[in-house]
């Protein structure tokens, strides 16, 4: 089992305060959703958990336990961060020329000691289940692919990795309905998995991914803080109301800087 | 200079006597170049010294299919040769050339790669060789040069002074791939020329990973109408090496069409340059040329400079040309490393992968496995910074 626990996270880019105290915190087999207005903070969390250069954190602390240890996320480089069981999948996954799915995967098995022997058939595997298209397989990382076969890419490097704790950037943009539920019934798979069931932290903007994906925790983040924590049900309220009923009245909104940054992922 | 004078050209071997002997009064009659002169402006010419050289023959092995005697030589006419050199270099190569010649019949295909390959010896030795490929009317043939360090000899001074000489007729298809892999105290000043025939296709390639001062000055010429020509190279620097190409496209023909990738990369103090030339003559209308070089620059010490330039004398054309010099982008780190793959082994994928474009229209499928693993060993040599976590 593990828990990835976000505590008074505070964070901000170029100068500008994005995240202004998130608590989370997501155990194994539990679905966390969260969601939010464009603006809100919900990149600049994925981003923070997971590494990504440009970002400062000004306050908290963010803790993997796995394992009987307890890892301080934030003072390790983002590959020791992935070998220890988080992952990320990227709302706009990076296009690497010349670099094809295996080679990064076999390198993503070295670092965690893993055994390569069967990686070329556990890729095939996980490629059938999600029906993405083996001639796919071959070609540079997120070249030349739609965007339900980016999001199929990730999702197939996402159960090839098995991590502990997931966080979904916006898994559910950019790709088709039927990649959409290729994609969210594999995760829910995962999520359910007798042995070593998957913590996910789905970040989105729309209550369509839980037609597959099932959310045990809703949280809403606005301007930079969680504002309200329900059950699923919390999702449907939101879709016949909107936000706006969550949203705080104040001018101090996050969105410009952080819409400008959201356009980095 | 006396190793290089006239009667030295004249007495270097049994033949090409008076030849040799009038290329090495031009060369004695004209300046040495200096950096204050454009097409020599970020060289280290400045630091050639010529005396510190003696002239011999290289020693070359030339494999290939079991019929290569028949159309493979070392002796060919003047004629062929010309006498309009590119610069002092390629005249001081006709003084004191060792040829090697590949002439191949009309419509014939040559199956197998030829390889020609240069074992430089050190000790202050200069080697002049020239390839001469003269491929007939609708005959196909592949053939790579490489330049290596003779055993022991890795870290001696050493010059190599090349020139290459294509001549594709009409139809004709032509593959030549050059490696360069001389020692690290070696310099290599070549000169490459192909001239492309109607409806011809040409492909230089050059992978440049050795020497201490390694240039080439590499020209495609279309002088037939439907000709086509592509010039690729990858290059890679590290510790003081520098790395100096310039590159001309000179349609000359009506309806013919210049590709070229240029990919560098340069570590540690490293440099490198590239000029590129896109020259359309007043009569090539309806022409394509386009012209891409990118560089990555590895190392904070590290320094690459690219200039295209385009010189275009009619309207009927179609003309790209694209210039990138920078670090590794950051997202592609951050993406594998988001995998976790090891920054380093981030670095070496993402460099890989830079050169896969390069790697993949090289001639020979046998080089090119070799390749990914020379360039990939050569990235373990620098320490480098910004590598860390």
């Amino acid at each position: 089992m593990a828990t990835l626990k976000i505590e008074g996270l505070r964070a901000s880019v170029v100068g500008k305060e994005i995240l202004k105290g998130i608590d989370l915190t997501v155990s194994s087999g539990e679905v966390h959703a969260v969601m939010g207005p464009n603006g809100a903070g919900k990149s600049t969390l994925s981003a923070i958990v997971m590494g990504k250069p440009g970002y400062e954190v000004l306050a908290g602390s963010i803790t993997l336990e796995t394992g009987g240890e307890s890892l301080d996320v934030l003072a390790m480089p983002t590959w020791k961060r992935a070998a220890a069981g988080l992952h990320l999948v990227m709302q706009y996954p990076t296009e690497v020329p010349g670099v094809q799915l295996d080679a990064v995967l076999t390198e993503a098995f070295v670092s965690r000691e893993r055994s390569t022997d069967d990686l070329d058939g556990l890729i095939r595997s996980e490629a059938g289940r999600i029906n993405f298209d083996e001639r796919f397989l071959t070609r540079s990382l997120n070249v030349d692919l739609s965007g339900g076969e980016k999001k199929r890419n990730e999702t197939l490097q996402l159960a090839a990795l098995a991590p502990k704790i997931a966080i979904l950037d916006e898994l559910d943009s950019g790709l088709d309905i039927d990649a959409l539920r290729d994609c969210a019934r594999r995760v829910e798979d995962m999520s359910n998995d007798g042995d070593e069931p998957l913590g996910v932290l789905a970040i989105t903007h729309y209550s369509r991914l839980f037609d597959e994906l099932k959310p045990d925790f809703v949280h809403i983040l606005a301007d930079g803080r969680i504002v309200e924590t329900g059950g699923a049900e919390l999702a449907a309220t939101l879709e016949s109301d909107g936000y706006g009923a969550f949203a705080p009245a104040t001018e101090d909104s996050a969105d410009a800087s952080a819409n400008a940054l959201a356009d980095l992922f | 200079m006396s190793a290089f004078s006239p009667d030295a050209a004249r007495a270097f071997s049994g033949n090409w006597g008076e030849f040799r002997l009038a290329a090495a009064e031009r060369f004695a009659a004209a300046p040495m170049p200096t950096t204050d002169e454009e097409i020599w402006r970020y060289s280290r010419i400045d630091k050639f010294d010529l005396g510190a050289f003696v002239p011999k023959a290289p020693v070359t092995e030339v494999t290939g299919p079991p019929d290569l005697a028949s159309f493979l030589s070392t002796d060919t006419e003047p004629d062929v040769i010309g006498s309009d050199a590119p610069d002092v270099f390629a005249e001081l190569n006709r003084a004191f050339m060792s040829p090697t010649v590949v002439k191949v019949p009309a419509g014939k295909v040559v199956a197998a790669p030829i390889v020609v390959t240069h074992t430089v010896s050190g000790d202050g030795t200069a080697v002049f060789p020239r390839l001469v490929i003269d491929a007939g009317a609708d005959s196909e043939v592949t053939v790579v040069e490489r330049f290596v360090a003779a055993d022991g000899a890795e870290t001696d001074a050493a010059l190599v002074v090349p020139v290459l000489q294509v001549n594709a007729a009409q139809a004709a298809r032509v593959k030549y791939l050059a490696v360069n892999e001389v020692g690290a105290a070696t310099w290599q000043i070549g000169n490459q020329q192909a001239v492309g025939h109607r409806d011809s296709t040409t492909l230089l390639a050059t992978v440049t990973l050795g020497g201490d001062y390694v240039r080439a000055r590499t020209e495609a010429r279309l002088s037939g109408q439907g000709s086509t020509t592509k010039q690729v190279a990858l290059y890679f620097a590290g510790g003081d090496q520098m790395h100096d190409f310039r590159t001309i496209q000179d349609h000359d023909a009506p309806h013919t069409t210049s590709d070229l990738l240029f990919k560098g990369a340069v570590q540690d103090s490293a440099a490198s340059v590239y000029t590129g030339n896109i020259v359309i003559r007043e009569h090539a209308g309806g022409t394509t040329a386009d012209q891409t070089n990118r560089n990555l620059t590895l190392s904070e010490g590290a320094w690459a400079e690219s200039v295209p330039n385009l010189d275009i004398r009619t309207n009927d054309v179609k003309c790209s040309h694209a210039s990138t010099v920078g670090p590794i982008d950051e997202d592609q780190r951050f993406y594998l490393e988001s995998r976790g793959v090891r920054p380093e082994v981030a670095e070496r994928l993402v460099v890989l992968g830079f050169f896969d474009e390069v790697i993949s229209q090289l001639p020979s499928g046998a080089v090119t496995d070799d390749l990914r693993r020379r360039v990939a060993d050569k990235l373990d040599l620098g320490t480098r910074e910004g590598a860390a976590a």
